[in-house]
């Protein structure tokens, strides 16, 4: 295929799956604040930090309070992450691809982008829940009419490659954030707050429900364990570059193992890592140290791949 | 709502006869909306809106805030053109445009045409459209415009004349096809009742000629669209028509001249690429050949093709018959090379550079239109009766600085059609372009084509750019249509 096709479909994947991620930590969060009133404001600023944007936001608005940080992660144009920035991404890329994708991928991701652009700041304040929840819908709708209106061939996993390893990188940003706010309210374990800010968590990764059934208690260790090393949870950074890895070698042909360029080998390496990983060594090393090395590398497969997939070649004509 | 207070005014109606009566084929169409609950026919137009927009079938509002887009817009009430007049249409643009790929041939060959002194040698070579670079070409099968769109009006003596020919990157063709497919939405039930012809096949028949045009020797052609990008304004219709034959969509980035073969750049390294349905001007194709400025071309592109490497459509060069002035010799064109009479007639035209013609056009600046032969899309073009009085004075100035290049027309009654406004309807003044695919073996007009409508009162602007919008048009079936009364047809078969 083009690879300027490949290059869209990837990144229209990676917008998609980041504005549905925006809306997962932003519902969550809005909620856990609602339940926490002293500490209400608090809790936006790692928010913010987990879009790694907080320089940004400082510069346009200042100081974090509910309505500016739901302002700057929903609507704001100036701000190339927000919701609104991504679906728009989204739907360019689209554009450029329409004839490759299909009819009903680009209808999903045009209604997508109308819905965005036409919600309004005042009834989001009022009854913010559902443009959430619409958004995931929205962002899940794709993914099912991506699965079953186009070829599973190499424009679709190049899709799926890209939306796994920005689901990767979004986990690891979240469970970054997030453990290091929780971990000080050590004296609240056990505790209904307690509870309350780890169910937070796991509900920001849609991961409560999951968590529960695999693990029972609530239990930080478990938890970190659950989002970062599962591999079956479908949100689960384990899971993301296992799922990553298939589309790779489907596209380049390689069998399970073995790598013929450059973004396969640091792909099939880093699987490697998570195969072989354990909870124990991922504290020894320190949580954060480790998502952070996992954040680098999963940016060097994507730098890769626009090397290897992406870039027009320079040829003797 | 009804159309009982609907009135012609005294213009050709596509609908209504002058007693204001529904004409044979229309009668099913106007009987179901006359039936329809009040207010449901504004419903489905909305809902039809809805669904343009929803489809993304929109056009960039330039010079307005970058998110401001708009559907091209549609109007619900479809133009019915019936069986018999449209067999009329039909010869007569096969006839037309046979004639005039026999004479880019010609042009760029042997010139006899020239020689024989029938079209003036220095309009030809003088045409904007001209191009020296395709001077000794020989196309795959001697067809150089395999793809065009003629514009079409229907005067007040109910007559159909040709306007413009199109012959370089004619578009709209997939308004017609998603038109249709809105209408079968909201109208299932009208549309099956009236005995429509297809438009669906179209993507499959331009796909079919398209490959037919491979280099020899190739057995699975790569055939591909090539867009000058997304920001251009037929953009949509560009990956639209990719889309339905299921072939890339190239921009010129996509492609590279590689050892005399024309390639594009895949995931997996170099492709070769055998015919390209081109929707980028001559000029800027390649800048080896032709504008040297062009950053959208594909340098040696031209090289490959004179070599039979890889065919191109349209072929360059056929604008030299979209010349407003050679327009003017289109009836001695036909007969030139087929020894037949024009059966679709041009719209009367005076031609500047003639003495006796120029000083008619000076006397009667507020009686024609007159039309620079260069431009198109509605620019560059002076409506006589409708401009003031400096407006006529500079063209005058203009056409004795450059009689070369006016041509002046009498100004059309063009024949209009009911839209819906608000809670009735109106006429509105409309053309027709039908779309012609010029294959290896036959030559192919789509039934129908785009309709498009002067949505302002009073407007004889057709053009999107400046207010127009379109409506689905309706080929009736040979035994589905009405009764064959109707006075155009009385006309059409005196010929």
């Amino acid at each position: 295929m083009l690879s300027r096709v490949a290059n869209s479909i990837y990144w229209l994947n990676r917008y998609i799956e980041r504005a549905e991620n925006v809306a997962r930590f932003i519902d969550a969060n809005y909620h856990m604040a609602l339940d926490i009133p002293d500490n209400a404001s608090a809790q936006w600023q790692p928010l913010i930090n987990t879009t790694g944007d907080h320089e940004l936001f400082e510069e346009l608005y200042g100081e974090v309070n509910r309505e500016n940080a739901i302002e700057f992660l929903v609507f704001d144009r100036n701000n190339p992450n927000s919701i609104y920035s991504c679906v728009r991404a989204a739907r360019e890329n689209a554009r450029s691809v329409r004839e490759y994708i299909s009819s009903e991928m680009w209808e999903q991701i045009n209604t997508f982008y109308l819905m965005i652009n036409a919600a309004a700041k005042e009834t989001l304040m009022d009854l913010p829940h559902k443009i959430f929840v619409d958004i995931m819908t929205a962002s899940h709708t794709f993914i099912g009419i991506t699965d079953s209106t186009m070829n599973h061939g190499e424009g679709w996993h190049f899709g799926r490659m890209g939306r796994m390893l920005e689901r990767a990188d979004k986990t690891t940003r979240i469970l970054d954030v997030k453990y290091y706010i929780l971990l000080p309210s050590v004296e609240y374990v056990g505790s209904s707050y307690d509870n309350l800010l780890w169910g937070a968590l796991l509900r920001s990764a849609s991961a409560f429900e999951m968590y529960r059934k695999r693990h029972g208690r609530i239990n930080p260790r478990k938890i970190v364990d659950f989002l970062l090393l599962d591999p079956h949870f479908p949100r689960a950074v384990h899971y993301s570059i296992i799922t990553a890895i298939i589309s790779m070698n489907n596209i380049t042909g390689s069998p399970r193992g073995t790598f013929a360029n450059k973004a396969e080998q640091k792909l099939g390496r880093l699987l490697a890592e998570f195969n072989f990983a354990s909870l124990d060594e991922v504290f020894e090393i320190g949580l954060h140290e480790y998502l952070d090395q996992t954040q680098t590398r999963i940016n060097g497969v994507g730098s890769e791949i626009h090397e290897v997939f992406f870039s027009p070649h320079t040829i003797d004509s | 709502m009804r159309f009982d207070r609907y009135e012609t005014e005294g213009f050709y109606d596509e609908l209504f006869d002058e007693q204001n009566q529904p004409r044979g084929g229309a009668d099913v169409l106007i009987e179901r909306i006359n039936a329809l609950p009040e207010t449901e026919l504004q419903r489905r137009q909305k809902a039809a809106e809805l669904a343009l927009l929803n489809l993304g079938i929109t056009f960039n509002v330039y010079g307005n805030d970058a998110q401001i887009e708009k559907i091209f817009p549609f109007d619900i009430v479809p133009r019915i053109v019936q069986a018999k007049e449209w067999e009329n249409l039909e010869k007569g643009l096969k006839q037309r445009i046979t004639a005039l790929n026999a004479f880019i041939n010609d042009i760029y060959n042997d010139q006899k045409i020239l020689k024989d002194g029938v079209v003036p040698a220095d309009l030809v070579l003088t045409a904007e459209g001209f191009r020296k670079p395709c001077i000794g070409l020989q196309p795959p099968s001697g067809v150089w415009c395999h793809i065009t769109g003629t514009d079409l009006v229907r005067h007040g003596d109910g007559q159909f004349y040709v306007l413009e020919d199109n012959l370089r990157c004619p578009s709209g063709v997939s308004y017609v096809l998603e038109n249709r497919l809105i209408m079968k939405r909201t109208f299932p039930t009208v549309f099956d009742a009236c005995s429509v012809q297809p438009v669906t096949d179209y993507p499959s028949r331009l796909l079919e000629m398209l490959q037919q045009m491979a280099p020899d020797g190739v057995r699975s052609p790569m055939v591909v669209v090539w867009t000058p990008g997304i920001y251009n304004s037929a953009y949509f219709e560009h990956s639209f028509l990719a889309q339905q034959m299921g072939v890339p969509l190239v921009e010129g980035s996509d492609l590279v001249v590689h050892k005399g073969e024309v390639m594009m750049r895949t995931t997996k390294g170099l492709e070769r690429v055998d015919v390209i349905y081109r929707r980028i001007d001559d000029d800027f194709m390649d800048p080896k050949a032709f504008r040297p400025d062009s950053m959208l071309g594909v340098p040696g592109l031209m090289k490959a093709y004179s070599k039979g490497k890889v065919a191109l459509a349209n072929a360059p060069g056929t604008g030299v018959a979209d010349d407003k002035a050679v327009y003017a010799y289109v009836p001695e064109i036909i007969k030139y090379y087929l020894g037949e009479e024009a059966i679709t007639q041009n719209v009367p035209t005076y031609a500047c550079w003639r003495e006796d013609d120029r000083k008619y056009v000076l006397e009667n600046l507020d009686k024609l239109v007159v039309k620079a032969v260069n431009e198109s899309g509605g620019y560059g073009m002076l409506v006589g009766p409708h401009a003031t009085q400096a407006e006529r004075d500079e063209f005058a100035t203009r056409i004795k600085a450059k009689p070369r290049t006016y041509i002046a027309q009498p100004t059309l009654a063009l024949s209009r059609v009911p839209v819906l406004v608000n809670d009735h309807f109106e006429g509105r003044h409309v053309d027709l372009r039908p779309y012609i695919l010029y294959g290896k073996d036959s030559v192919y007009v789509l039934p129908g084509g785009l309709t498009r409508v002067a949505l302002k009162k009073g407007s004889l602007v057709v053009n999107s750019s400046q207010g127009g919008g379109s409506k689905d048009t309706w080929v009736l079936n040979a035994s589905g249509g009405g009764s064959p009364e109707s006075p155009i047809q009385d006309q059409s078969q005196e010929e």
